[in-house]
């Protein structure tokens, strides 16, 4: 045996390793999910002070109706987009560095929709009517418009969430066959119901690894979609700084930064507390370094345009509102969404930032921040500046929806953190992909 | 006729793909082979004479399925609530449709062609993988989703012996009969 064979684990290492981590959480764990649990309390009083009371309560005044649950609705579906691009378009580009954090960000993704999905009921006010988005027979013969992008949108975003759902769960199915096979007890009878009845006969595989593929095919053009129908609700408005070619491939890039960027948030802290260095290694760091820095100048490339378009178009209120962003009430927010999301990640170009934790987890942090803003910066000083004077107005965030903001980032960690307690956050069958499998002839092997 | 069922557990590769070899030189086409993971050296020897799996007949009818219904929905609905929108509507005029509105249809179909398309290979992957499955089949051993590999042999009683042999000297760890 080599040298390199010592090193690197062997399959029953993986299993081993992998159902290490499903062990009962120490007290930091319970702590921190204490302090996530509080948090959705808030958010849960705070909504229901806003049904209670009307949407009066969440700062909502005209122009400005759409405000911080839009801002977070558009930055929690962006964050999605990483899971099912590293699970669909990275397999099928063979980036075998995918493997051990794929798991990870495909839930990341479901809750991430999830959380997402919150805000249009939050944003309805009445959320019990929420199925008046969906067509359904209805006695009065009302459908809805369907050249309406809210609508697309509708479709596009429940048509991301069922099928990276199913993805995600097929690519669970051999893996809770393994924590099946090593437990006993209630828990060996839950995983036996979840797995199926999987046992990986050459006829399973067979049709799996084909299903697989299609499902990765058909989510590839998906992830593309999903984004770029999320921005046309703002680019088929007519409101300056919205009304923009652009929109669809700058806002594709930008859900693909901040996906990667939440990525590292919680791959990071995985990777320290269950020791996982030796599947997360630092050439899994530097390749999502890598694709943060990319997509981050792609992102500068876009601001740029768009400056650049609203100065060349010849549209004095293009101009206008682009000045206004600039210097006026929201020019902080401006500022710091160039600095997070255009300066920041420039330090990746070192090649010890990118595969330094503490380097990647403040540049992380830094991003998402930045395309927070960027979701703030697009909606609220475009609709505060229009056409006419009169339809001008600031917005000023209110106790009730900062809140339901912040709240929604404990709903998305409590969901995160249940699940890596509850299933393999790393996938057994692909990191197994990645390692050689055991040879007994050395010399006449592979 | 009453078949045995002939179990050899491996530790390594290079075996399993030699006595996969081995059995069926000798004409044994009856094996369930059991990996913890998808290995491309095991699917050369097996899937050499079979067809490529049927699950992207369920992608196809389902991908086609969500296209027309997508069309079915957005065309009957915007005919029956004429929404008229930026001057552009359906309407029937002499036995066809006209209007411009069809374009944004088009992503309704995207999204619904990816959606049943998406379903239906999952409903695929488990009608021709048989799952759910309710019971363990005999010769599954809870090894196998972790580092070993398993060659179950379906023969005749009378033959068993001979797999037996042929499964060891191939360098089964254990061999056993189910």
């Amino acid at each position: 045996m080599s040298d390199g064979r010592t090193t690197s684990p062997t399959f029953a290492d993986v299993n081993r390793d992998v159902l290490r981590t499903l062990e009962p959480p120490g007290n930091l764990y319970f702590a921190w999910m204490c302090f996530v649990a509080l948090l959705l309390a808030g958010f849960f009083a705070a909504w229901a002070g806003q049904v209670w009371w009307g949407m009066g309560m969440a700062g909502k005044r005209v122009p400005q109706m759409w405000a911080m649950y839009i801002t977070t609705f558009v930055f929690w579906i962006g964050i999605g987009h990483a899971g099912t691009l590293i699970s669909a378009i990275l397999y099928l580009f063979r980036a075998r560095w995918r493997t051990s954090i794929y798991r990870g960000a495909e839930a990341m993704t479901i809750f991430a929709v999830m959380t997402a999905g919150l805000f249009p009921l939050i944003h309805a006010g009445r959320m019990w009517f929420a199925y008046f988005l969906l067509p359904y027979p209805n006695q009065r013969s009302l459908w809805p418009n369907f050249r309406s992008p809210l609508v697309w949108d509708v479709f596009a975003i429940s048509t991301y969430l069922s099928i990276s759902t199913v993805f995600f769960i097929v690519g669970l199915v051999p893996d809770i066959a393994a924590l099946r096979d090593a437990s006993t007890g209630w828990r060996r009878r839950i995983f036996a119901m979840l797995a199926l009845g999987w046992e990986g006969s050459d006829t399973q595989w067979r049709h799996y690894r084909r299903a697989y593929g299609l499902l990765a095919s058909l989510a590839t053009p998906l992830v593309l979609s999903v984004h770029s129908v999320v921005s046309w609700d703002f680019a088929m408005a007519l409101v300056p700084g919205w009304h923009s070619t652009l929109f669809a491939p700058f806002f594709v890039d930008g859900a693909i930064f901040s996906g990667f960027a939440m990525v590292l948030v919680l791959m990071l802290p995985m990777r320290h507390f269950f020791k996982l260095h030796a599947y997360i290694q630092e050439k899994h760091l530097d390749a999502m370094g890598k694709l943060i820095l990319v997509t981050g100048l792609v992102l500068t490339y876009f601001y740029v345009c768009e400056i650049f378009t609203s100065l060349y178009s010849g549209e004095h209120i293009e101009k206008a509102s682009l000045f206004w962003k600039v210097t006026a009430t929201y020019a902080w927010a401006l500022w710091t969404m160039y600095f997070c999301n255009c300066i920041a990640p420039l330090v990746l170009f070192w090649k010890r930032a990118r595969t330094s934790p503490v380097v990647l987890y403040i540049v992380s942090i830094l991003v998402l921040i930045g395309m927070w803003f960027e979701r703030f910066n697009i909606i609220v000083p475009s609709l505060g500046h229009d056409f006419y004077p009169y339809t001008w107005g600031i917005y000023y965030p209110s106790p009730t929806d900062t809140m339901i903001v912040i709240g929604s980032f404990s709903f998305f960690f409590l969901l995160f953190l249940g699940f890596i307690k509850l299933m393999p956050s790393l996938s057994i069958v692909e990191v197994k992909e990645t390692i050689p499998p055991p040879v007994r002839d050395r010399a006449h092997g592979h | 006729m009453a078949t045995e069922t002939v179990l050899g557990v491996f530790a390594h590769v290079d075996t399993t793909v030699r006595a996969l070899g081995e059995l069926r030189a000798r004409g044994y086409h009856d094996l369930t082979v059991y990996t913890p993971l998808p290995l491309h050296e095991i699917e050369d020897v097996l899937e050499r004479d079979r067809p490529v799996s049927r699950v992207r007949l369920f992608t196809l009818i389902g991908g086609l399925t969500g296209i027309v219904s997508a069309f079915l929905l957005t065309i009957w609905s915007s005919m029956v609530w004429g929404l008229v929108t930026g001057g552009k509507y359906m309407q029937p005029a002499g036995g066809r449709i006209s209007g411009s509105s069809l374009p944004p249809f088009f992503i309704i179909a995207f999204e619904l062609m990816v959606l049943f398309g998406g379903l239906a290979t999952v409903i695929g992957m488990m009608v021709l993988g048989r799952l759910p499955r309710l019971r363990q089949s005999a010769s599954y051993d809870p090894r196998f989703s972790n580092d070993r590999f398993g060659v179950a042999v379906h023969c005749a009683p009378e033959r068993a012996a001979t797999v037996h042999e042929l499964l060891r000297s191939a360098g089964a760890e254990e061999v056993k009969s189910r």
